[in-house]
């Protein structure tokens, strides 16, 4: 695997940008302030337009405010903007040079008219694409109209309205870096002393900016950088959901199958649901379903129909389709569910990323229910863990989840794109022969059964739920029970064939084996990096395939005096390799604030467990 | 003369089939395999999706291809089937627990997209296979098992509850009358969209002649009232009774009395959008009035499955992207070609990934 740093939360640059009435250079500041009370550095990068009084709406009457912070010691206001907070066509214009490559940037959606995008001097009413910005997150926000709104039963005339604009988008940056108002709130209340009218407008709609972005759920942007030694090829910024949602169209078009997916809207897994209905062009068939439910069952009738079947959610939407993931064990159909996890119990904390889903996983279901299940660790493999989890699937017969997490699917990073060349065949497993077809006639190697599709002339069958017989039928027998529980169990274990073996990062033993999974790799792959350089005995093991696990896990495991399983958990996966693999002693690191892990904290874990 | 010559048999499996004797299930098996056999359709492109109930036991019975799912969900399964491939003809088998209660949300919204499924929704007002509790159906005050003292609840009118889903087809049987059955399976086979058939079907053990009081055969003529599209709504012993309406409601009127003649009977029109009569219709209960059986309406719509594969159909026509290679080189891309970069190293290396 390659090595990746992410930049974390606390080291991103935000510039906001607007005319110079808009208030942007006290946005700015207000929002530093906040930061470097909460115990962040920072620098900032005042940014005004050259022209004093430069025309409003135009390039030149742009006026910016950049600020970058971090826990660390920031020597710059960094160089690129991650976000851009733009009140203005002219703004995007203006700092469109000044953004990291798959950066986010949050606009007023009410001032990208026909009239400002021409003061802007864009040619076309696609301001982005004109700026070639398709591949950044674009967060349209009415800023403008929701400031009236939140205004109109005031007696404020339109003037003072609009100037109230810049607090709008003060307080949906502060819900989306999780900044404390309370700062922000005394400073107007000190500042507005004598006008208590303006005071008031200006904290409503602060705060309406705020509740705008815990109701659109809005997430932080998350950002991986590569080091400057990278791989020759093309390359593109991608998104961990898109990269799902194209490494299943990849798969179909292997497969030569039709894909399909049935979905519900839930956050942060929604956009592998858009990603897909975009994608008419190459026949990929999405079904919005009214629920949970109904987006895995309509997926499980695809897959009955012979289509390369996917389903997405988060964890209550998982919980939700548990029975229906049962059924398809039952019926061994081929089916990949996506699981974006995010902060839970129950509801949770929908815009925050987690890894506790996985024991739901792997046994959140009734009866012996055993399911492949994969996890990917960086937003841009999500495409091939995608991919192959649609190959096992389709080969193998059998449920694959896919587990990935807010912070992989939110996340971006520069992405060298492969060729359908370099990706290895699929072969569906598609019943040839009507004469020797049995529904649980299995392969005797890899005990998958044979997908024989409605519409194929002479393999008419039955499927369901309840137990079977080889031909079909329903059977209470308790032998065969017995013996099905038992292959379909065996199926799952021999996908380890499919599957690469465990590598070591860092020498193959050593005084401790760092051991993580799925999409904490950018930080632990940079935590082991910086022990190792400290001259440290110090390895990273990290799990893609969690069912089956690669076959040398123990042998891999034999080699380091200590083990320390780190997840955003409470040790869920520690506790599989307890079961699976027992006779180590597995030390934890776990964290569950809704947050990545971060370098500085996990280096200092280990290099306590090291003395211990 | 029929291209492929099937029987009724044709559409009958090997397996035994165990539903009680004397079970509403058998005619309704019946009349589906008779209505399939005459629809000379390939048999390999018939789907029979159910749920969990007794009557969600028919796909075993039959020769089909065929999926027993999970309890409420027949209707999301064949939407997906059916959406994946709309040149099967899918068969959705339930009861009114089923469709109504656990799966009420996916039957609303199967309706409301108006997918070419054919819905046989048996209902006995009762639930069979766990021996006897009230379903959505069950009558106010009914005594069952976990009603001992009468429900406390209103049933679904199910007719009502597809036409309040925007239904494009509704029209309701009685098991016993095979032949009515038939006709209107037929019927709901032909339309395109969702079709639902309410069958009043008899659960012999735990709720025997729960339908008598409007389906026994001796009085049929007075009790059900069939409606036929294009004929005037006439019934009786001597089809001297007819419906018409009086201030916007419906009312029963003797031809020959007050100076009502035949012309002044209503005329059916299943295929007209006319939501509040056919309501009206369904609404119908003895003793004031007789029961409506029939195709109570068949309108024409947009049919969701046909209309995905148009859609894709149209994009495809003037899409810029054939192929994935396309796609993963469209939007903003770079070249890295520095000396000092090297080959990449390709995911699938491992030899494992071709096994």
């Amino acid at each position: 695997m390659k090595d990746t740093k992410v930049i974390e939360l606390e080291e991103v640059a935000i510039r906001f940008s607007g005319d110079s009435g808009d208030g942007m250079q006290l946005t700015g500041t207000l929002f530093s302030d906040t930061s470097a009370l909460l115990g962040n550095d920072i620098s900032t990068f005042p940014d005004y337009p050259s022209e004093i009084r430069a025309p409003q709406g135009t390039v030149g009457g742009v006026s910016g405010f950049q600020v970058q912070f971090g826990k660390n010691r920031i020597t710059t206001p960094g160089d690129l903007a991650h976000v851009l907070v733009a009140m203005n066509p002219a703004a995007v214009k203006a700092n469109a040079a000044f953004m990291s490559p798959g950066g986010t940037i949050i606009f007023d959606v009410d001032s990208f008219s026909e009239k400002n995008l021409e003061k802007a001097l864009f040619k076309t009413n696609d301001p982005f694409a004109e700026l070639n910005l398709q591949d950044f997150e674009k967060v349209p926000v009415p800023i403008t109209s929701m400031t009236k709104e939140s205004l109109k039963d005031m007696d404020l005339d339109n003037k003072s309205i609009l100037r109230c604009k810049n607090m709008f988008a003060l307080g949906l940056i502060c819900w989306i870096f999780d900044r404390p108002l309370d700062y922000i709130e005394s400073y107007i209340q000190k500042k507005f002393g004598k006008k208590p009218l303006i005071a008031e407008a200006n904290l409503k709609v602060l705060r309406d900016g705020y509740n705008y972005g815990m109701n659109i759920q809005q997430t932080t942007p998350q950002y991986i950088v590569h080091p400057a030694q990278i791989e020759k090829g093309t390359y593109r910024n991608i998104n961990g959901n898109n990269a799902t949602a194209w490494g299943f169209i990849a798969a179909a078009e292997k497969a030569g199958l039709k894909l399909f997916l049935g979905s519900y809207p839930i956050t942060p897994a929604t956009d592998v649901l858009q990603a897909l209905a975009e994608r008419k062009d190459l026949g990929v068939k999405t079904f919005q379903a009214e629920d949970e439910i109904a987006g895995i069952c309509t997926s499980i009738g695809a897959a009955f129909a012979g289509h390369l079947a996917v389903t997405s959610t988060s964890g209550p939407g998982f919980a939700l389709k548990s029975e229906a993931l049962g059924l398809s064990v039952m019926a061994e159909l081929p089916l990949v569910v996506v699981n974006v996890q995010r902060g839970g119990p129950s509801t949770g904390l929908p815009t925050k990323t987690e890894q506790s889903d996985l024991l739901q996983t792997l046994y959140g279901r009734n009866g012996e229910s055993p399911i492949v299940v994969l996890a990917a660790s960086t937003p841009s493999d999500c495409f091939y863990y995608a991919f192959l989890a649609a190959k096992i699937a389709l080969e193998r017969m059998v449920p694959v989840v896919l587990l990935t997490d807010g912070f992989l699917g939110n996340g971006s990073e520069p992405w060298r794109v492969p060729s359908m060349s370099e990706l290895p065949s699929i072969k569906p497993r598609i019943a040839k022969n009507p004469e020797l077809f049995k529904p649980y006639r299995r392969d005797p190697e890899t005990l998958a059964r044979e997908w024989a599709i409605p519409g194929m002339e002479g393999f008419q069958h039955r499927i369901g739920g309840l137990e079977k017989n080889i031909a079909g039928g329903v059977s209470h027998d308790p032998e065969n029970h017995q013996i099905n529980t038992n292959l379909r169990a065996e199926k799952v274990e021999r996908v380890v064939e499919m599957i690469p073996e465990l590598k070591v990062i860092g020498e193959p033993e050593g005084d401790l084996l760092v051991v993580g999974w799925g999409g904490t790799y950018g930080h632990m792959i940079s935590s082991v990096r910086a022990m190792q350089e400290e001259g440290k005995k110090v390895s990273l093991a990290h799990f893609n395939y969690i069912k089956p696990l690669p076959k040398n896990t123990a042998e891999v495991f034999s080699k380091f005096k200590k083990i320390v399983v780190c997840e955003l958990n409470l040790g869920q996966f520690a506790s599989y390799l307890r079961d699976k693999e027992p006779g180590f002693k597995y030390y934890q690191v776990n964290k569950v604030k809704g947050l990545p892990f971060s370098v500085h904290e996990l280096v200092e874990n280990f290099e306590k467990i090291l003395e211990a | 003369m029929t291209k492929y010559n099937y029987t009724p048999k044709d559409f009958k499996s090997a397996a035994e089939v165990r539903w009680c004797p004397g079970c509403g299930d058998y005619a309704i098996m019946n009349a589906v395999q008779k209505t399939m056999a005459d629809l000379d359709i390939p048999h390999k492109d018939f789907a029979v999706i159910s749920g969990i109930g007794c009557s969600s036991r028919f796909p075993y019975y039959m020769s089909t291809y065929g999926f027993h799912t999970i309890h409420g969900r027949a209707a999301a399964v064949a939407s997906g089937v059916k959406s994946a491939n709309p040149n099967l003809k899918v068969w959705v088998i339930t009861g009114d627990g089923d469709a109504l209660a656990i799966g009420g949300n996916h039957f609303i919204h199967l309706v409301r997209r108006n997918i070419d499924i054919n819905v046989v929704l048996f209902n006995n007002k009762i639930y069979g296979l766990t021996k006897g509790q009230y379903s959505p159906t069950t009558d106010r005050g009914f005594i069952t098992k976990t009603s001992p003292f009468g429900t406390i609840e209103d049933s679904f009118i199910p007719g009502q509850l597809v036409l309040g889903s925007r239904g494009t087809f509704f029209a309701r049987a009685v098991d016993s009358n095979i032949k009515h059955t038939q006709d209107v399976l037929a019927e709901a086979a032909q339309h395109k969209g969702t079709s639902v058939v309410e069958v009043l079907q008899n659960c012999v053990i735990f709720n025997d002649g729960i339908h008598n009081y409007v389906t026994d055969p001796k009085f049929r003529a007075e009790r059900q009232i069939f409606l036929k599209k294009g004929e005037p709504m006439i019934f009786g012993e001597n089809e001297d009774k007819g419906l018409i309406l009086e201030k916007g409601k419906l009312k029963v009127v003797k031809i020959g009395e007050n100076g009502i003649t035949r012309d002044d009977i209503l005329v059916h029109h299943p295929e007209e959008d006319n939501l509040g009569l056919q309501v009206a219709l369904i609404n119908m209960a003895l003793p004031e009035f007789p029961v409506a059986m029939g195709v109570v309406r068949s309108v024409e719509a947009p049919v969701y499955d046909q209309e995905m594969k148009k859609q894709i159909e149209t994009v495809q026509e003037k899409r810029k992207i054939t192929c994935v290679d396309e796609l993963l080189r469209s939007g903003n891309t770079w070249e890295v070609t520095d000396e000092k970069c090297h080959e990449p190293v390709k995911f699938f290396d491992d030899p494992c990934f071709e096994k």
